[in-house]
C-alpha cells in the first residue's frame, strides 16, 4: 500500500490563535477519505495548508513522498493534486465549456502559450466535452456560469477540480446546501468522478460521508481525535462527546 | 545650519498640509475600499470657495465657511454619485472619483477661469514674524502651523473620545463588524466621506492662497496624496501622518541640496558634463514620492504601519 | 451522469464554421471593406488626419483593453508604453535617414515597418515593468502604474539625449526603402500604412483572446484565486499579457511616430494614460469591439468638439460618469442591447420605453450643454445662440432656461424610469 499523501505534526497559527495543533495523518493510494467535525474546528484551514494557499507554521505535509509545505498552490496543482471549494468558485463571466476548458488546459500541456488558436486544440475540446459529459453538463455548456442554479454550480465546481486530471481530489463540502434528491446524484457523480483515485473529502451530511468514505478522522478544535473504519467512529465515545449537540443525528444519519 | 532649519520648518508645514490632504482620504479608504481620484479636487474647490466668498466676507469667515460648503460638495457626491455606483465594486468606483476629478476641474475652468485667481494671504498676517540666520520668516506660515496642529489635535479628540470616532476606528481595521453593530452605514460613510472632503477643503484654504490657486492644483497635488496613503498604509492615520511629514522633508530637504549626481557619484568616474552627472538633486524633488510609492508596494505592499494588504 | 454518449470525441462543442462566420469574421471583413472603401471617396486632408488618428487610438484602445477588460487590470498609466513604441520607432527613423548617407543595416529597414520596432519597445518596457506590478490586481496594480507613470514621465524630460526635452524629437518618414510603393509623403499614403498596421493590431489582439493564454487571462480576471488551483500562476498569467498589451501599445507608438513625425515626453505623461482608459471603458470593455468604437467616437469629439466647443472635457467626463454610473456595457454595450432588443419579439413596447427615456436624457443633456455654453460665454464673450436664439450670459432667462430643461429631464428620467419598473 503506497502513501498518497502525509501530514505529519502540521501546525498552523495566526497569530495567537493556533488553529491545527499538530495534525498527523496517512491517506493511501486510492484511499477515501472524510474529514468531520464541528463547525470552527479547522476543517478547511487544513484543506487550505494541504492545496497551498496557507503555509504551515510547522511540520511537513508530503505528496506521493515529496514534500509540499510551503509550496505555491499552482505548483502542487501540477504535482497531481486538485481541489474544490466550499462556496462556489468559478469563472463567473465564462461560459461552463470555457470554465472547464481552464481546468483541462494545464494539463493538456497548453501552458502559457499564446501562439496557438484555442478553437483548433482538438484534443483540449474532446477532453472538455468528455469531463461535461460525464458531469451532465454538456446540455449547458454554453451558458455563462454566473446564471447556472445552485446545484449546477456546485458540480461545474467539482467539475473544474477533476478536469485536470489530478490523481488526489481534495472537495471542501461538495453538499453544502443541495436537496436529498441533488445529495444524491452528487454522490454518485464524486464516487464516479473520483474512481480509482485519493479522495479527501470534508462534509458535514453524515450520510454522504459514511456512505462514501473508507476512513473518516475526526478533527476537532485542530486536533484529530479519532481516525478509522466508520464503523470504528460510529462506535467512539470520544466522537460522540465532541459530537454532543449533535449526537443523535450521528446513529440516524447512519441508518 | 540656515538651510536646514529651513528646510526642517518648511518641510513639516508642508508635510502638516499633506497629513490634512491625506487623512481624509486615508478614513474614506480604509473604510469604504475607495481610493477616492477626486479627493484632491476637494481640496481644489476649498481654495476657489475661499477666494470667492473671501471677497464679500474676508478671510476669516471664508476659513471656517468654505470647509463646511465643500464637505456639503462632497456629502451630496457620496449619496448620489458613489453610493449608486458602490454594488458595482471597487473599480468602477474609483473610475467614477476619476471621471469626477475630470469634471470638478473642468468646471472650475468655466467658473473661475483657466488662469490662477488672485487668491492672497490676509493682509493681517502678510508680514514678517521673526528673524532667522538674517532671513525673514512669513507669518501666515506660522499660522498654516497653527492650523494643522488645531487640526490634528480636533482628529484627535474626535477619533478617540467620541462615540463616534469610536465607531469609525473600529470600522478602520474591520468594515464588516460596523454593519453587524447595527450602525447605519451608508449615513456613517457620507458622514467620512463629507468630513474627509471638508478637510480637504480645509487645506485648499489655507493652502491655495500660499501656494498658488489654479485649475490644475489639484491633479498637481493628487497623485502625492495617493502616495501618502499607500505608504502611511491602509487603515492607519499614524501611518499617514509619518509618510506625510516624511515626504514633506524629502521634497524640501531635496529641493534645498544644491548638488547634482557628479558630486556624488564622482568617484565612479561620473563626468559633471556629462547628462547624468548633470542631474541635481533639486530636480528629483518632485520624483520622490512616487518612487517611494512604486518601492514601497513592490517591497512592503502594506505601507509603513498599515494593518492589512488591499 | 448520462451515459448516452460512449465516444466523447463524437461530442463536438465547437461553434459551427457557418456562426464562426457571421461572429468573427464577418465583421473584420466589413471593417477592413470600410477602411478600403473610404479613399474612394475622396476625403479631404482633414479627414485623412482625423482618419489616421482613429487608426493609431484604436490599436492604443484595443492594447488598453487587454488590460482590463480582458485580464481586469486597471492601469493609470498605459501612455508609457505607447510612447517609449514611439521613441523606439522615432530614433529607428532617424537611424534610417542617417543611413540612407551612409549605408548601414539601417537602410535595409523601410519606415513603413516601424511599428514593429514600436512593438518591440513597448513589449520590451512591459517586460522590464510588468513583473513587480504584477503581483496583485486592484488598487496596488494601479497605483504601482500611476507611480511609475509619474518616474518615467519625469524622467522624459529630464533624459535630453534620449526624449529630446520639452520639444521632443523628430525626424522625416520620406527616407529609406519604399515599402508597397509608398512614398509616405502625401497624407493619404500614410493612411495605407495607418490601415495596415490598424488591421494587423485588430486581428493580432482578437487572436490573442482566443488563445490559451489569453484565456487564462480572462480566468485571471474572473477569479485569481482559482486559476492557482488549476495549475496557473495568476502572476505569471498578468505578466505575459502586460508584455503583450505593452507591445501593441508600442505598435500604436510606432505608428503615430510615422504618422506625427515627432513626439514628446509629455505622450509619455497621465494625460494620454486616462485618455485612453476613457477610450476604453466609453467604448465597453465587456466586448471586444467596445474599444475600437470608443477610439472612433471620441477620437472624432477630441478633433471636431475642441473646436465647437471650450468645454468638450466637460462633457467627456459628464460622459463617462454617466457610462460609469448607468451603463457599464458602454457605448458598444447600449448599440448591442439595442439591436437585440430590435430583432427579439414584443420589440415595440421596449422601443417605445426607450425611445421615452432616450428623449428625456436628451433633454436633460441639452439643459446641462445650454447652463455649459451660457457659462462658458461669460468669458469668451462670444454669445451662445443655439438655432438663432441668443442666450447672453447677463440675461437670467437664458439660465433658467437651461435649469428649466435639466430640472425636467432628470424628473422625466426619474419618472418614466419608476413607472417602467413597475
Amino acid at each position: 500500500m503506497t502513501t498518497a499523501l502525509s501530514l505529519r505534526e502540521v501546525r498552523k497559527d495566526f497569530g495567537p490563535a493556533k488553529i491545527i495543533q499538530g495534525v498527523s495523518l496517512e491517506i493511501a493510494q486510492g484511499e477515501r477519505h472524510a474529514i468531520i467535525g464541528p463547525n470552527g474546528a479547522g476543517k478547511s484551514t487544513l484543506f487550505n495548508l494541504i492545496s497551498g494557499l496557507y503555509r504551515p507554521t510547522a511540520g511537513d505535509i508530503r505528496l506521493r513522498g515529496q514534500s509540499i509545505a510551503g509550496i505555491r498552490p499552482y505548483r502542487i496543482n501540477r504535482m497531481g493534486l486538485s481541489r474544490s471549494f466550499q462556496v462556489s468558485n468559478i469563472f463567473s463571466n465564462m461560459s461552463v465549456r470555457e470554465n472547464v476548458r481552464c481546468g483541462v488546459l494545464w494539463s493538456m500541456g497548453q501552458g502559457y502559450s499564446f501562439w496557438r488558436n484555442i478553437g483548433n486544440l482538438k484534443l483540449v475540446q474532446e477532453k472538455t466535452a468528455h469531463i461535461l459529459d460525464s458531469v451532465g453538463l454538456i446540455d449547458k455548456a454554453d451558458s455563462p456560469a454566473a446564471l447556472l442554479p445552485y446545484a449546477d454550480q456546485r458540480t461545474l465546481e467539482i467539475a473544474i477540480t477533476i478536469a485536470g486530471g489530478a490523481d488526489v481530489i481534495l472537495l471542501d463540502e461538495p453538499t453544502a446546501g443541495m436537496s436529498h434528491s441533488e445529495t444524491d446524484r452528487a454522490i454518485a457523480l464524486i464516487q464516479k468522478a473520483t474512481a480509482g483515485k485519493t479522495l479527501l473529502i470534508v462534509e458535514h451530511d453524515m450520510g454522504v460521508v459514511f456512505g462514501l468514505s473508507d476512513r473518516i478522522s475526526v478533527l476537532v478544535y485542530g486536533e484529530i481525535i479519532a481516525t478509522g473504519a466508520p464503523e470504528e467512529i460510529r462506535g467512539d465515545p470520544r466522537v460522540k462527546e465532541a459530537y454532543l449537540g449533535d449526537e443523535a443525528e450521528l446513529p440516524e444519519a447512519v441508518a | 545650519m540656515e538651510t536646514i532649519a529651513f528646510a526642517l520648518l518648511n518641510g513639516l508645514i508642508y508635510g502638516l498640509l499633506l497629513f490634512m490632504l491625506s487623512s481624509g482620504l486615508t478614513l474614506i479608504f480604509s473604510m469604504m475600499g475607495v481610493l477616492n481620484f477626486a479627493h484632491a479636487s476637494f481640496y481644489m474647490l476649498g481654495a476657489y470657495f475661499a477666494f470667492t466668498l473671501g471677497n464679500f466676507t474676508g478671510f476669516w469667515v471664508a476659513l471656517f465657511l468654505a470647509p463646511i460648503l465643500v464637505g456639503l460638495a462632497g456629502a451630496a457626491v457620496e449619496r448620489w454619485g458613489l453610493r449608486p455606483v458602490h454594488a458595482n465594486g471597487h473599480v468602477a468606483e474609483l473610475l467614477f472619483t476619476f471621471g469626477l476629478a475630470y469634471v470638478i476641474e473642468e468646471i472650475v475652468k468655466i467658473t473661475w477661469g483657466k488662469v490662477a485667481v488672485p487668491y492672497q494671504v490676509p493682509s493681517a498676517l502678510d508680514f514678517p514674524l521673526f528673524e532667522l540666520f538674517g532671513s525673514q520668516y512669513p507669518a501666515y506660515r506660522i499660522f498654516m502651523l497653527l492650523i494643522s496642529i488645531l487640526m490634528l489635535v480636533g482628529l484627535w479628540y474626535l477619533l478617540k473620545r467620541t462615540r463616534i470616532g469610536l465607531i469609525i476606528q473600529a470600522a478602520l481595521t474591520h468594515p464588516h463588524m460596523v454593519s453587524h453593530l447595527g450602525h447605519n452605514v451608508p449615513r456613517i460613510f457620507m458622514l467620512v466621506f463629507a468630513a474627509g472632503c471638508a478637510l480637504a477643503g480645509l487645506a485648499g484654504v489655507i493652502g491655495g492662497n500660499y501656494l498658488v490657486t489654479e485649475p490644475s492644483m489639484a491633479f498637481a497635488i493628487g497623485p502625492i496624496v495617493f502616495v501618502v496613503v499607500v505608504v502611511g498604509g491602509m487603515g492607519s492615520l499614524e501611518g499617514a501622518f509619518i509618510a506625510s511629514l516624511l515626504i514633506g522633508f524629502l521634497q524640501t530637504f531635496a529641493i534645498s541640496i544644491d548638488a547634482n549626481f557628479a558630486d556624488f557619484f564622482g568617484w565612479l568616474g561620473l563626468q559633471a558634463t556629462s547628462e547624468v552627472g548633470r542631474i541635481t538633486i533639486a530636480s528629483l524633488a518632485p520624483m520622490l514620492p512616487f518612487l517611494l510609492l512604486v518601492l514601497m508596494l513592490m517591497l512592503r505592499p502594506r505601507g509603513l504601519m498599515g494593518e492589512r494588504e488591499f | 451522469m448520462s451515459d448516452q454518449t460512449q465516444n466523447p470525441g463524437l461530442i463536438d462543442l465547437a461553434p459551427t464554421s457557418a456562426q464562426k462566420f457571421t461572429t468573427r469574421l464577418l465583421p473584420l471583413i466589413l471593417f477592413a471593406a470600410v477602411l478600403l472603401i473610404i479613399p474612394l471617396l475622396g476625403p479631404s486632408r482633414t479627414a485623412y488626419s482625423l482618419l489616421n488618428a482613429i487608426g493609431i487610438n484604436i490599436v492604443f484602445a484595443l492594447s488598453y483593453n487587454m488590460l482590463l477588460g480582458q485580464t481586469g487590470l486597471l492601469s493609470f498609466g498605459h501612455a508609457v508604453y505607447f510612447g517609449l513604441g514611439a521613441y523606439a520607432a522615432m530614433h529607428g527613423m532617424n537611424a534610417i535617414e542617417a543611413a540612407s548617407f551612409d549605408g548601414g543595416t539601417w537602410a535595409l529597414m523601410p519606415v513603413f515597418a516601424l511599428p514593429v520596432l514600436g512593438f518591440a519597445g513597448g513589449a520590451l518596457a512591459g517586460a522590464v515593468i510588468g513583473w513587480p506590478s504584477c503581483r496583485n490586481a486592484g488598487v496596488p496594480f494601479a497605483m504601482i502604474s500611476l507611480g511609475i507613470a509619474e518616474l518615467i514621465a519625469a524622467a522624459g524630460f529630464m533624459f535630453v539625449s534620449i526624449f529630446g526635452g520639452e520639444e521632443g524629437i523628430s525626424a522625416d518618414r520620406m527616407n529609406g526603402i519604399e515599402a508597397f510603393g509608398l512614398s509616405l509623403g502625401p497624407i493619404s499614403e500614410v493612411y495605407w500604412f495607418i490601415v495596415f498596421w490598424t488591421l494587423i493590431g485588430v486581428v493580432g489582439m482578437y487572436a490573442f483572446t482566443r488563445t490559451p493564454l489569453g484565456k487564462m487571462g480572462q480566468a485571471v480576471r474572473d477569479n485569481p484565486e482559482r486559476v492557482q488551483f488549476v495549475g496557473y500562476d495568476p502572476q505569471r498569467v498578468r505578466y505575459l499579457v502586460f508584455i503583450a498589451s505593452g507591445g501593441f501599445a508600442g505598435l500604436a507608438g510606432g505608428m503615430s511616430a510615422v504618422n506625427y513625425e515627432i513626439i514628446t515626453p509629455e505622450s509619455l505623461s497621465l494625460l494620454p494614460s486616462g485618455f485612453v482608459l476613457l477610450m476604453a471603458y466609453i467604448g465597453g470593455i465587456r466586448y471586444f469591439a467596445g474599444p475600437l468604437l470608443g477610439a472612433i467616437v471620441l477620437t472624432w469629439m477630441q478633433s471636431n468638439l475642441s473646436d465647437f466647443s471650450e468645454a468638450w472635457l466637460l462633457y467627456l467626463g459628464l460622459m463617462f460618469i454617466a457610462i460609469v454610473m448607468y451603463a457599464p456595457g458602454g457605448l458598444f454595450g447600449m448599440v448591442l442591447g439595442f439591436a437585440r432588443g430590435i430583432i427579439q419579439p414584443d420589440a415595440a413596447p421596449r422601443l417605445t420605453r426607450w425611445g421615452a427615456l432616450s428623449a428625456a436624457a436628451m433633454v436633460t443633456f441639452a439643459g446641462v450643454i445650454l447652463l455649459t455654453e451660457v457659462a462658458v460665454s461669460r468669458t469668451s464673450g462670444h454669445v451662445f445662440a443655439p438655432g438663432g436664439l441668443p442666450l447672453p450670459p447677463s440675461s437670467p432667462l437664458s439660465w433658467a432656461l437651461g435649469l428649466a430643461l435639466l430640472i425636467g429631464g432628470g424628473w422625466a428620467i426619474r419618472h418614466l424610469s419608476q413607472r417602467f419598473a413597475s
